[in-house]
């Protein structure tokens, strides 16, 4: 996958990805307010198949799944950062969001294009040339991911047992 | 997983409480740090924001049900009061999913979950739970492995009555000597914030142990574990002791086994900090962040609109009880807005009773129903544009309790009551009787 990339530093918390002000709405509304108080054109000029980069601790706070969901509804192919608050990063696998943990996270520049290959963990830089080697995503959330997410993970699950039984 | 060598021989080791209940949950006899475990859930906590209205039509979806509702709670506590026509919706989506769902265990309208949870009897030692809100380690003062979620990974819990964990490593944060009067265990708290940082916990389970542990009562203990995930850990945790036993007991739950929940001497550790009860002075961590943590002197005359006592982390009786210490037969500076949410209704019942709600309402505080509101920048009282705060909750991240251009200061109840009183932050210690 490649995108463009939008730059954030060390710990973007959910408050700031989902403002409790807009929880109570669908994700429509909220996700026009995602890092509005940190960028404030963030949502209306991120494109789909963009990536999030972050520094460290990367969605410290909440349990609010809204956090990663606001990304992936703007179209966010895929999380970059050094580290992830371990609550965030289960929400956003769970959602099918990639979240890559990459010690070089800070060498990526606001607006470079990116080729990322979340299960390889490996970033090319097309902006600078460089390429960036990530932590691999453990497998068995690399299987997660290839699902979908958890949902139609479970939905597998499901179907399997279903027809187990039946 | 595989029992290699290695392996065989840690699990020969000396395992840390963490361990021992992830162990248990994962029906192993011993687990090691950084093996990833399916454990069994002894009990999962929702909330009315992150639960029903979120789960219900996944659960349609798959065509599911709950794996055990009795093993469930719902708590009604964000959205409350119901101020406008969404936030009726959702409570009426908790109301409604309860029954059809049949979740006898919910609680609407009696205060924040993660304090009605042990008031109501559901934890005890050894407990492995988690809940729908990042909160819920504050279950870890009773001894409890508990964690916060978010909505589609409870719906994984409520279908299997499952979830996968990566065994934590311990990080032990021991403390010695005594605390001065007025000094409270957010002080504490926002100090070991200032030190570790808001990822210091990596994602591990901190454990608070040491004397002054030993000697705080419950709800005190509550406090540290409500706010393990502002260091970034995943669970934070009290060994359970006769203080647990006593507190759970007087909420009716029997069969309550502390020596079973404990760490085995010697246990390794990835870090061991140590700190000094006695040096510690009142904690103010400035915006925008906990870790933003200093003695309160440095903040001392910074001008405030608004003082907050609220929250599951500093709402609870005791904290109470220390703002009223502080205010009674006081006043609230006159520019000064003073809020009281209590955490729960039980406890706003005993302060009443016993004189302490009064003594902060006469000081002028407009009281808030028992729920979670400004904390998390819910409802109808949010902070307007510039505002100053300080607030005995948790986080002061920006723009969460309202406008990004308000600034909120967290302290101890005793700190928030002091700085009312003077219009602007203050050391509480000059106000003690």
């Amino acid at each position: 996958m490649s995108g463009t990339s939008w730059v954030f530093g060390d710990n973007v918390d959910t408050d700031v990805l989902a403002p409790g002000k807009y929880m109570k709405s669908g994700i429509e509304e909220l996700a026009r307010h995602c890092l509005e108080s940190v960028l404030p054109n963030f949502a209306a000029d991120v494109r789909p198949g963009d990536f999030v980069v972050g520094g460290r601790n990367f969605g410290a706070g909440s349990s609010r799944e809204q956090a990663p969901e606001a990304l992936r509804h703007l179209g966010v192919a895929a999380l970059v950062a050094v580290s992830y608050a371990g609550l965030f990063y289960r929400n956003a696998i769970n959602l099918g969001l990639p979240a890559i943990v990459c010690a070089n996270a800070g060498r990526i520049r606001a607006g470079d294009r990116l080729n990322v290959d979340p299960e390889a963990g490996r970033i090319e830089n097309l902006s600078t040339g460089e390429s960036l080697d990530c932590e691999p995503i453990p497998p068995h959330l690399a299987q997660l991911l290839r699902d979908g997410g958890l949902m139609p993970h479970l939905e597998k699950r499901l179907a399997r047992e279903r027809g187990i039984r039946s | 997983m595989p029992m290699n060598e290695a392996g065989s021989k840690a699990y020969a080791t000396a395992q840390t409480l963490a361990q021992k209940i992830v162990a248990r949950a994962a029906g192993k006899p011993a687990v090691t740090p950084g093996e990833i475990v399916i454990c069994k859930l002894d009990l999962a906590l929702m909330h009315d924001s992150g639960g029903p209205r979120r789960v219900k039509p996944l659960l349609e979806h798959l065509g599911a049900r709950v794996w055990n509702p009795d093993r469930v709670v719902v708590v009604t506590d964000h959205y409350l009061p119901a101020h406008d026509d969404e936030s009726r919706r959702i409570i009426e989506i908790a109301r409604d999913w309860v029954r059809d769902a049949g979740v006898r265990n919910f609680y609407d309208g009696m205060g924040i979950c993660h304090v009605v949870l042990p008031e109501k009897g559901h934890l005890r030692p050894g407990m492995f739970a988690v809940g729908g809100d990042s909160h819920s380690p504050t279950g870890g003062a009773f001894g409890a492995y508990m964690f916060g979620i978010g909505a589609t990974e409870m719906l994984g819990v409520l279908v299997t009555g499952e979830i996968w964990l990566r065994v934590p490593q311990t990080i032990l944060l021991e403390w010695t000597g005594r605390l001065a009067d007025g000094i409270a265990a957010k002080d504490m708290m926002l100090a070991m914030c200032g030190k570790l940082g808001l990822d210091g916990g990596q994602y591990q389970a901190v454990q608070y142990s040491g004397e002054t542990i030993t000697a705080l009562s419950m709800q005190e203990r509550m406090t540290l574990c409500n706010m393990a995930p502002e260091v970034g850990a995943q669970t934070g945790l009290i060994a359970p002791d006769e203080v647990t036993r006593a507190w759970l007991e007087e909420a009716g739950v029997t069969k309550i086994d502390t020596s079973r929940w404990q760490g085995d001497p010697g246990a390794a550790v990835a870090a061991h900090h140590c700190f000094d009860a006695a040096a510690l002075a009142p904690q103010v961590a400035a915006p925008h962040s906990p870790a933003n943590a200093a003695p309160v002197a440095e903040h001392a005359g910074t001008r405030i609109d608004i003082a907050y006592i609220g929250a599951c982390t500093g709402a609870k009786l005791e904290d109470m009880r220390m703002a009223a210490r502080v205010l009674k037969g006081r006043r609230a500076a006159s520019q000064v807005r003073l809020i009281l949410a209590p955490a729960s209704r039980r406890d706003q019942e005993i302060a009443r009773a016993e004189g302490t709600l009064d003594a902060i309402i006469d000081a002028g505080a407009s009281l808030l129903p028992t729920a979670c509101g400004i904390c998390a920048g819910y409802g109808a009282n949010r902070l307007e544009e510039n505002e100053v705060a300080i607030t005995s909750t948790a986080r002061n991240f920006k723009g969460r309790m309202g406008a990004a251009s308000s600034r909120v200061y967290l302290g101890s109840a005793y700190t928030v009551a002091a700085s009312a009183v003077a219009g602007h932050i203050c050391d509480p210690r000059e106000m003690l009787p």
